[in-house]
């Protein structure tokens, strides 16, 4: 990588641009390159239904870090339009407090589609931050789906963020959301429903592990208007404290570089499977045997598995 | 894999109407185009900032307060003052016939008068950028 210096030094445009490149590419090369200059920055994920108020959050708690003299990183990720492939991004609009701030920087990202590759290239973009110096990299999703879960993981710390309206707490907990978060806010917390919206989450908390010693903090905020932002900030350090003390900071890290190795082998070996071992006419073939009864799907497993160790020569 | 085209959708300056640049917005999603989309308000210089981040490959600006011959030259600048003058500029808004002369020779890519079907748009900034 040609502007590697630059990119530490957070240059703007190097930043960007090398966001766009790992985001539009397979190839590991710059990844690997920054990877020594990583570590750094700190995760945090707010995750919350559309409208809950992330964006807004997004800003009120990065304009709070920035008070430390910190630097920022801001992933904003919104959803690709199943039809055209296009997406509308908007998020930017809830953090023009931040716009021309030096020490922030702002992506939005479209979710692409691709199965579980968002939550891949999610990590990939919030590297490329941490090697530009980022101190914290704040990551905006909508939580509805798997996907979001998943990129929970890389985060050191989750906010879910609920808002009182009639439901979010019974859909929060259907799709799986509150499992994921570490601290729970309700936003919006100006309107009427908020202290029922806390009795419920209490209630659901309150079956989770007793032995885990993280308290799970609920509390209320109006993003609005900075009420309960220093609370949650402190809320995050907090956690952050927890983590570390209790090795799991470091465990989750090691997990996730876990995940990320196997992630990658087994892409390459599905790749090169395609490519050098099996084309799909072959295993058309082997499937209509399949399909009359003349083979099984076991045996042809093992046999493509052999031919694989064998550097691609069946046995026999 | 084939690079997505990612536009910035901006209202610089003090004009309260953003109607027209949501519909162009969303003709542009439907397009299969990544848009980036600001808001009113804008300072010029926010906008050229959220461009650079967003490594956009055009920006789109909707003008109606009349200011189009101080802004767009100000982007232009701004955009070169930051070594991001491969972003292309385009705009759309009530601007007299002269006007967008100037601004073509001042380095703006194409101006977009009222009425103009997103669809003349879309064709263009998927010419432009390959
Ligand atoms: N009343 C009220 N409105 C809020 C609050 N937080 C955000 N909003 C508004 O809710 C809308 C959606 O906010 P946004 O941050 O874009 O939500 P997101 O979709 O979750 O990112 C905006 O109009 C915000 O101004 C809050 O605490 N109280
Ligand atoms: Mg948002």
């Amino acid at each position: 990588m040609k502007n590697l210096q630059k990119l530490l030094n957070a240059d703007k445009i190097t930043i960007a641009r090398t966001i766009t490149a790992v985001e539009n590419s397979t190839d590991t090369k710059i990844l690997e390159e920054i990877f020594s200059h990583t570590g750094n920055a700190y995760h945090i994920g707010i995750t919350g239904p559309p409208g809950s108020g992330k964006s807004t959050l997004v800003n009120a708690i990065a304009k709070k870090l920035l008070k430390d003299d910190r630097k920022i990183g801001i992933i904003a990720v919104d959803p690709t339009s199943p039809f055209s492939g296009g997406a509308l991004l908007g998020d930017r609009i809830r953090m023009n407090d931040l716009a021309l701030h030096e020490n922030v920087f702002i992506r939005s990202m479209a979710t692409r589609g691709s199965l579980g590759g968002l939550a891949k290239k999610t990590k990939d973009v919030a590297l490329v931050l941490d090697a530009a110096g980022m101190d914290f990299i704040l990551i905006e999703t909508v939580g509805v789906g798997q996907v979001e879960l998943d990129i929970a993981e890389v985060c050191d710390t989750t906010v879910v963020a609920l808002v009182p309206e009639s439901g979010d707490s019974i859909q929060a907990m259907k799709t799986g959301l509150l499992e994921v978060a570490d601290i729970v806010i309700i936003n919006k917390s100006d309107r009427e429903g908020s202290d029922i919206l806390m009795m419920e989450l209490k209630f659901a908390f309150d079956l989770r592990d007793k032995k885990i010693e993280w308290n799970y903090p609920i509390l209320k905020t109006i993003a609005t208007e900075n009420v309960g932002i220093q609370e949650l900030v402190s809320e995050i350090k907090s956690h952050r404290k927890y983590l570390i003390k209790s090795r799991q900071f470091e465990e989750k890290r090691k997990n996730n570089f876990s995940k990320k190795i196997h992630e990658l082998i087994e892409e390459n070996v599905r790749f090169h499977l395609k490519k050098n071992i099996i084309s799909q006419s072959e295993l058309n073939l082997l499937l209509e045997k399949t399909y009359q009864r003349k083979s099984n799907p076991y045996k042809i497993a093992t046999e493509i598995y052999q031919k694989l160790l064998n550097g691609g020569k069946f046995d026999n | 894999m084939k690079k997505k085209i990612r536009v910035l959708v901006g209202k610089p300056g003090l004009d309260g109407h953003d109607r027209g640049a949501k519909v162009v917005a969303a003709a542009l999603r439907d397009a299969g185009i990544e848009v980036i989309y600001t808001g009113l308000h804008q300072t010029s210089e926010s906008i050229v900032e959220a461009a650079i981040q967003e490594d956009v490959d055009v920006i789109g600006l909707s003008i109606l307060s009349g200011a189009h011959m101080t802004l767009f030259p100000r982007i232009i600048e701004l955009l070169k003052e930051k070594n991001a003058e491969d972003i292309l500029v385009i705009g759309g808004g009530i601007i007299p016939e002269e006007d967008i002369e100037k601004l073509y020779k001042m380095g703006v890519k194409k101006i977009f008068t009222p009425g103009t079907p997103t669809g003349t748009i879309i064709e263009f900034i998927k010419k432009v950028i390959k």
